[in-house]
């Protein structure tokens, strides 16, 4: 198929971005989004010029690295999938895609379609673990049994990949959805109570600290977010949040 | 002895590794404080690693190339982590665990080292669910285990099909708590560009800022390569697309020997290249031969039919199908281990029977395990005469309760629903048996440098067992490194830190810029990628799942040939400054491309087939591998001296004193 692209590129975090029109052939199906990417790159090398730069990775939808606003939505019109599984046979020969970095105030533009996500990482170290030292004597990891129900809940919520979806989807940029997944996992286990209170007000408190907008029940996050991560999770952080405050 | 000294501590198998941690150096937590360490790589033998050092006390810098070290491809893993915890009690133990492993990787692995992985697994369990590692549960809320290829027990731990990245989330959960306490540094996006030595010990880094292009100098009194595996010299493989050798070629080029290059892992249960665009292939997860069942037609002219378009795979009675593993291998059935199913997946293809317009794909087939488990759920719900459909209903639930995200993936790469239609697979490259050398206390050649994880050579033997590459990620990082590097550093105590301004680093530096100037002066005629698919087709085609010695010696001289071409005439748009992601690539293809040469001749001088390495000139008249325990049982440790071609060859002698060696039976 044939394609028309319109694709953001900036040369730096400095510079001012534009949108840039390039038309692209011999695009098939069985392609990735990633994989057509990969075309035109060949083409712009062999033209002598820069190729477009988009983080990815793994290619097998898990490690998060991979973003992409796609005709305005983060992973583009499938449901459930990262860019890098999504594949060109949901798009008709002939289409315009547009092609832009995920926008947010909070996920400054590296280069072309490359943002900073290192706010995300900076949520995480505020709290996102449980303080346990590797020893090898901790209990037998038997000695407590936890409800089939709660560590199915909690392995939800455990897998988020990070990838900003939520944040780029949301009109407020809020890393509530993110945040809440990492919460709620924690919540939901024996193993996270002992540091409750002080890891949701530690995260939260970040994450309003990196600029990330407020939560107004729009529901965006939980529709783009490629591994269906519930908005459970923020109720459950909201009800976190609350008790951590009474506890004082 | 030679040259090589394994270091392997004396005494009774089960009770060495509790011997030397009673008798290694330590370092008193105050002069940890004034001991740097370098970790190159973040996935879960980095990852864990630098928590623990960090933990300890020591000051601990991180790199990775990726944006954050959350990313690292341990994320991928999807079957499951083994553990001799025998909550099952079929019989396992770390005896056992340790006979499985060294038996499956065809006798070719370090004993003592495989020991100490199956004593040391018990304690991962307990630390990764100490941090809230979310494994899967039965009903009565413990811990859920499943089996996996090559062995008879159910030891592997899983959540769900995603159980690599909720390790490494557990390993990253413990990073951040040592960066928010400031004992661990992190540098991400940034890639390792050279190793530093000073008096003959690793103290340092080359580093490149990924985003800045900026050239940085890190020192430390030691530094830990946990750099991964290098599966990409084949360009299409299940490792990422950034996954590369540069790290652990580097520190080879400065002393630190090579050993098994040729060892590679063909995974059998991948999604076959559906084109030339492939860039990369995708791993459905072994423990899908749990429940799948695989076969090719057994007549020629119905998989020319299915080929064709003409005929569909549910067409084909039963008795028109080839089980060719439950044919071949009885005892073991499709659980044979990786390699035995991914060769068994090839000879039917190369004679005609391969299923899809390639020729290249066997069937994985769930119908008996949809009807299987719907009986029983039938029967469970009070169902006597459940008709067909509510069967296939109450089974296909079963089947995506276990499954379903695996199916999902699938059905979104082929567009072709799993539940209906048989799943289409064929072997690709997956994991790196070889690696660096290193010595039981995993320090290589080099003193000070350490590689853990994938990017050592120690555990596998010729061939790894599912579940396998987890559990030792986490065991080196977790609880091997820790002691053993304290026994280095001890040494250290008075040292003080490690200045960069030295001659040392600054000849360091240089020629690192060299190296970047010159790829970038390239005559401009072809695409970094242009060069690493040839790379990669040479390896395939010559040195992948079954190689011999014609193929092999084209192999070296091709490759040869495409390095002197690529350095030549490589085109990299842009400059040094900033992200330039084709000058990424090319640094890693320039390595591969020595890497490739002399892991085709590691492969020419082992005249025998073991594990993954199969050369055709040596099996048996039913087409198993043939190994050569007079000549060949031993490690080859590779030194660098200048061309790949002029690579020393150095052996260690595997000595089994607890194992009786036999030959590999799955039958």
């Amino acid at each position: 198929m044939k394609l028309s692209l319109k694709v953001w590129r900036q040369k730096d975090a400095k510079s001012k971005g534009a949108m840039v029109d390039y038309s692209l052939e011999g695009v098939e199906g069985d392609m990735s989004f990633l994989e057509m990417l990969d075309v035109l790159n060949e083409q712009l090398i062999d033209n002598g010029e820069e190729p477009v730069v988009f983080d990815h990775d793994c290619r097998e939808g898990i490690c998060g690295s991979c973003s992409l606003q796609i005709n305005g939505e983060p992973h583009g019109p499938d449901r459930l999938v990262t860019t890098c599984q999504l594949h060109m046979r949901k798009f008709n020969d002939g289409d315009t895609i547009v092609i832009e970095p995920f926008r947010a105030k909070s996920f400054p533009v590296l280069k072309d379609l490359i943002v900073d996500r290192s706010a995300f990482d900076r949520i995480q170290q505020a709290g996102g673990y449980i303080s346990v030292n590797t020893s090898g004597n901790t209990v037998d990891a038997n000695a407590t049994p936890i409800d089939k129900h709660a560590a199915d809940e909690a392995m939800d919520a455990a897998t988020c990949i990070g990838c900003g979806a939520c944040v780029a989807a949301c009109k407020n940029a809020s890393a509530m959805l993110f945040t809440s997944a990492k919460v709620s996992q924690y919540a939901l286990l024996p193993q996270g109570q002992v540091e409750a209170t002080q890891r949701v007000q530690s995260m939260v408190r970040q994450m309003d600290l990196e600029g990330f907008g407020n939560c107004t029940n729009t529901g965006a996050c939980e529709i783009e977010c490629p591994k269906g991560i519930s908005l459970e999770n923020i109720a459950r952080m909201n009800r976190e949040y609350f008790s951590a405050n009474l506890k004082g | 002895m030679g040259i090589l000294d394994s270091k392997v501590p004396a005494g009774p198998l089960a009770e060495k590794w509790t011997n030397h941690k009673n008798n290694i150096d330590l370092v008193n937590p105050a002069n940890k404080r004034n001991i740097d360490i370098i970790v190159v790589g973040t996935g879960l033998a980095g990852g864990s690693a630098a928590a623990t050092l960090a933990e300890l006390g020591y000051n601990v810098k991180t790199f990775c190339y990726q944006d954050s070290p959350r990313r690292a491809h341990s994320i991928a893993a999807q079957g499951g982590i083994n553990a001799a915890k025998n909550y099952q009690g079929d019989g396992d133990s770390n005896y056992r665990l340790f006979y499985d492993t060294v038996k499956g990787g065809d006798y070719r692995s370090r004993e003592a080292n495989v020991y100490r992985l199956a004593e040391v697994s018990a304690n991962i369990i307990d630390q990764c669910v100490a941090q809230g590692v979310p494994f899967a549960r039965e009903y009565g809320g413990l811990l859920d285990n499943r089996s996996f290829g090559g062995v008879l027990v159910s030891r592997t731990f899983y959540a769900k099909g995603q159980t690599g990245q909720q390790l490494l989330l557990g390993a990253y959960s413990a990073m951040n708590r040592q960066i928010n306490r400031g004992k661990i540094k992190s540098f991400t996006r940034h890639e390792m560009m050279d190793l530093v030595k000073v008096d003959g010990k690793a103290r340092g880094i080359i580093a490149r800022n990924l985003v800045t292009g900026e050239i940085e100098r890190h020192s430390a009194h030691a530094v830990v390569l946990a750099t991964g595996g290098y599966g990409n010299v084949f360009f299409l493989s299940t490792n990422a697309m950034g996954s590369n050798v540069m790290a652990a070629w580097r520190a080879h080029r400065k002393g630190a020997f090579f050993a098994n290059p040729c060892y590679t892992q063909i995974h059998p249960t991948c999604i076959p290249v559906s084109g030339e665009h492939q860039s990369k292939l995708t791993l459905m997860s072994e423990s899908l031969r749990n429940d799948g069942r695989i076969w090719v037609p057994k007549r020629l002219e119905d998989a020319k039919a299915i080929r064709e378009g003409k005929m569909t795979p549910l067409q084909l009675k039963e008795e028109d199908r080839d089980y060719y593993l439950e044919r071949r291998y009885p005892a073991f059935g499709n659980l044979v281990p990786r390699d035995v199913a991914s060769r068994a997946a090839k000879e039917r293809c190369d004679a005609g029977f391969g299923v899809n317009k390639t020729g290249e794909a066997v069937y994985l087939d769930f119908a008996s395990a949809i009807e299987r488990y719907g009986k029983e759920k039938a029967l469970i719900a009070g169902l006597n005469n459940a008709d067909k459909n509510t069967i296939t209903t109450l089974g296909k639930a079963v089947v995506e309760a276990k499954y379903g995200n695996l199916f999902q993936m699938y059905e979104k790469i082929v567009d072709e629903n799993p539940y209906e239609t048989p799943m289409m697979i064929y072997p690709a490259v997956h994991y790196t048996m070889g690696g660096l050398w290193v010595d039981y206390n995993l320090q290589t050649t080099i003193a000070g440098c350490y590689a853990a994880g994938e990017a050592n050579f120690s555990d596998h033997g010729a061939n790894r067992l599912g579940a396998s590459a987890l559990m030792q990620g986490l065991a080196d990082g977790y609880f091997v490194l820790p002691y053993t590097i304290g026994n280095y550093l001890s040494k250290d105590i008075r040292t003080g830190p490690i200045p960069t301004d030295s001659a040392e680093f600054d000849e360091a530096e240089k020629e690192v810029r060299d190296r970047l100037s010159k790829l970038m002066s390239g005559s401009g005629l072809h695409s970094v990628d242009y060069y690493h698919k040839k790379l990669g087709k040479i390896m395939w085609n010559k040195c992948g799942m079954s190689r011999n010695a014609e193929h092999l010696q084209e192999a070296i001289d091709e490759i040869s040939a495409l390095r002197a071409d690529f350095w030549e005439n490589v085109k990299i748009p842009g400059s040094i400054e900033g992200i330039n992601q084709e000058l990424e690539k090319a640094g890693r293809v320039a390595d591969f491309l020595e890497l490739g040469e002399l892991f085709a001749k590691d492969a020419l001088t082992r005249n025998e087939s073991c594990g993954g390495h199969f050369r055709e000139e040596y099996q048996t008249p039913e087409g198993e591998a043939l190994r050569d325990d007079k000549n060949f049982k031993f490690v080859s440790a590779w030194e660098y001296k200048g061309a790949p071609k002029d690579a020393v060859l150095h052996k260690e002698e595997l000595i089994y004193e607890n194992i009786e060696l036999k030959t590999r039976s799955y039958k």
